[in-house]
């Protein structure tokens, strides 16, 4: 199924290759979505993205997009038939392009490509993502502060690095203002299927949890939250339209800056191959309006915010522990990028075993 | 609300979808005609259904809007497969994949915008009973129907005369067509309400179980409901067990990972469709009645007078 509609995605941008062949001294720049452009999700964030790159490059750029590509070795022949087409910076924005990015960097190494949320790079593949976690951390502070019962409830899509980043940061927050704060974790094995993120979100506060927070796509689980009149807290988006009343704050992801400034790089031909990792300082990760919380609590989720922007605050600061006790950092150093992006232990405090 | 309850209210709303989208397929496959299109006909529905209750504010037009778009696209289905007598595995394919694009065009403008929910009953006094009082007075509308849907559709085929016709189109078109029963005529009867149901389901998901709409938001349900009709042997009453069993399997996974019993999530994620099937062929072992139910034309082209 995926298959077909990728033929029908590379068609499209074939076409939109050819219409675009006229402006010929513009810098095309093309992206590869895995989901619909419209997913109110993952790619919408990138494609929010483009249209902030178009708008402020508009004279010297030509972007476009292709949507819908499946991961695996579709993606490589979509990616090839960008970069024949006179595509001069392709962006690639899901995990599983990542191989396939590598793959037709080789082939055509005049185009320079980056890919999102990867860890490999070549001489013309730059890897950049957003330091997620950042955020994670602040939402587990205010949740220890507004939950009642103590307990929150983490929706979880796969046991990857990032998700399983998300889940100790969010707890190393809490533990900050809480010590015995729990987190009831729920793997749903999917990052978006709005009636099982339901369902996980109501078996989750039937459970106890009076806080949810969600690593999966869909507002489901504020919907959820808000009927149940408890909290929770958006992914991705200001979800507030979805929860009035339920939405503590969200993290927002935001690549337009970023995107703007690799093609001002394209243009004055100082791009070169590197390892991006923004947050919150550099404006990647943007917390949406603090909500439906005392004001105490608010003014010190802002000061936790500006502390970590500042750089004063290290999510991942030592001491921290591991579930079985072990010193995995000592005090005053913090956990480096590269022990973050291969995170498959959970900290001390969660009770719960992290699926292999 | 207690925990109990809770997870009775939630597997009760998780089975609804798939116990109407069953239904509706079971009596297109009884009268001989295997619509593999389930998938597509519930999106369209849910987006329809969606669209039509933001539109005018009226969540019971977008109920009938969503069984509309459902059978729109089995119509579509219905004059392919039975008046051009195109292959009906290659069509219902096509209509799945088409559906998912469809729905993927006319949702665009509604994607990331909340929707009212279609809530459940609140009877004074009956629904304040302890735990029976949420289980059988405190569900949506459109569950009541479904299993009122269940017992209608037992009724129709195996206690009126018209589903015992619609029953010998399915088990064998030739002598139906030779005793002078409109066999296209019956089929695509039964497309239609098999398109309608499909689309009562999806219609089900964007407006009462999360009140929404992104493209592939039905996430397989039509194939799970298309396994659960022949998984229950043609039976309605195995299909309502098996919604059931599978709502409930899946609901309560979610329970045993949240209270941390230990089993990898991935195994857990597996066990719905593993328990449905397992139990679905034990109770399916009488090879006799199997026979008996599965309709003997399911699946073949029916060409009037060659």
């Amino acid at each position: 199924m995926k298959r077909a509609i990728t033929a029908c995605g590379a068609v499209l941008a074939l076409a939109l290759a050819a219409g675009a062949a006229a402006a010929e001294d513009k810098l095309r720049v093309c992206f590869v979505y895995v989901g619909p452009h419209n997913d109110g999700g993952w790619s919408e964030g990138h494609e929010h993205g483009r249209e902030m790159l178009q708008e402020a490059l508009n004279d010297k750029v030509e972007s476009s997009y292709v949507e819908n590509v499946a991961e695996g070795p579709d993606a490589e022949r979509a990616i090839e038939r960008l970069a024949r087409s006179g595509c001069g910076l392709i962006f690639t924005t899901s995990f599983g392009f990542m191989d396939p990015t590598i793959a037709a960097a080789e082939k055509f190494p005049e185009v320079k490509f980056e890919h999102a949320t990867g860890f490999k790079t070549a001489e013309n593949v730059t890897a950049y993502n957003a330091r997620f976690y950042q955020g994670r951390y602040i939402i587990g502070q205010i949740a220890a502060k507004i939950s009642e019962a103590g307990v929150a409830g983490y929706i979880a899509s796969f046991p990857i690095p990032e998700v399983v980043m998300g889940i100790n940061a969010f707890m190393l927050g809490a533990q900050s203002v809480n010590p015995d704060f729990q987190v009831k974790i729920v793997w749903v094995n999917t990052w978006f299927d709005p009636a099982k993120e339901a369902d996980a979100a109501k078996a989750l506060f039937d459970q106890g949890a009076d806080i949810i927070t969600q690593h999966t796509d869909s507002p489901a689980p504020l919907q959820i939250a808000e009927e149940r009149g408890l909290h929770a807290f958006g992914q991705a988006f200001d979800q507030i339209e979805f929860a009035p009343n339920a939405q503590l704050t969200a993290i927002i992801d935001n690549w337009g800056p970023y995107y703007i400034e690799r093609a001002q790089a394209v243009l004055d031909g100082t791009w070169g191959t590197q390892s991006t990792w923004y947050g919150l300082k550099e404006g990647m990760v943007v917390m949406a309006p603090y909500t439906n919380m005392p004001d105490d609590v608010k003014a010190e989720a802002q000061a936790t915010e500006a502390a970590i922007t500042n750089g004063e605050l290290h999510p991942f600061k030592g001491p921290i522990f591991n579930q079985a006790g072990e010193q995995v950092i000592g005090e005053g150093e913090n956990l480096d990028d590269g022990t973050l992006l291969g995170m498959n232990w959970y900290v001390q405090g969660i009770d719960d075993q992290l699926p292999q | 609300m207690g925990i109990i309850e809770g997870i009775m209210l939630t597997v009760i709303t998780a089975a609804t979808p798939l116990l109407i989208a069953a239904l509706g397929e079971l009596v297109a496959e009884r009268s001989g005609v295997l619509n593999l299109g389930v998938e597509g006909m519930m999106a369209v529905g849910a987006v329809c259904g969606f669209a039509v209750a933001l539109e005018t504010g009226e969540p019971w037009l977008g109920v009938l809007a969503a069984i509309a778009g459902g059978v729109i696209m089995a119509a579509l289905f219905g004059v392919v497969t039975l008046i051009f007598v195109a292959n009906q595995v290659a069509s219902g394919l096509a209509l799945t994949l088409f559906g998912l694009g469809l729905s993927g065009m006319l949702g665009s403008a509604y994607v990331g915008r909340p929707g009212a929910r279609i809530g459940s009953l609140e009877l004074p006094v009956l629904s304040d009973i302890p735990i029976l009082g949420s289980l059988v007075f405190g569900l949506d509308p459109i569950t009541y129907f479904s299993i009122a849907l269940a017992a209608g559709v037992w009724f129709f085929l195996f206690r009126s005369r018209g589903g015992l016709v619609l029953r010998a189109v399915g088990d064998s078109h030739a002598s139906a067509h030779a005793l002078g029963y409109n066999v296209i005529g019956v089929r695509f009867m039964a497309v239609l309400f098999g398109g309608a149901c499909a689309g009562l389901a999806g219609g089900y998901l964007s407006l009462v179980y999360t009140p929404q709409w992104a493209q592939a938001m039905t996430a397989g349900r039509g194939w799970i409901a298309l396994a659960l009709v022949v998984f229950a042997t043609w039976l309605p009453g195995r299909v309502v067990l098996g919604a059931l069993l599978f709502g409930a399997v899946s609901i309560l996974q979610l329970h045993a990972q949240a209270i941390g019993v230990g089993i990898p999530s991935q195994f857990l994620t597996m066990l719905p469709y593993l328990t449905t099937i397992v139990v679905l062929v034990i109770i399916s072992r009488n090879r006799l009645l199997l026979r008996v139910n599965t309709p003997a034309c399911l699946g073949q082209p029916f060409v009037p007078d060659r």
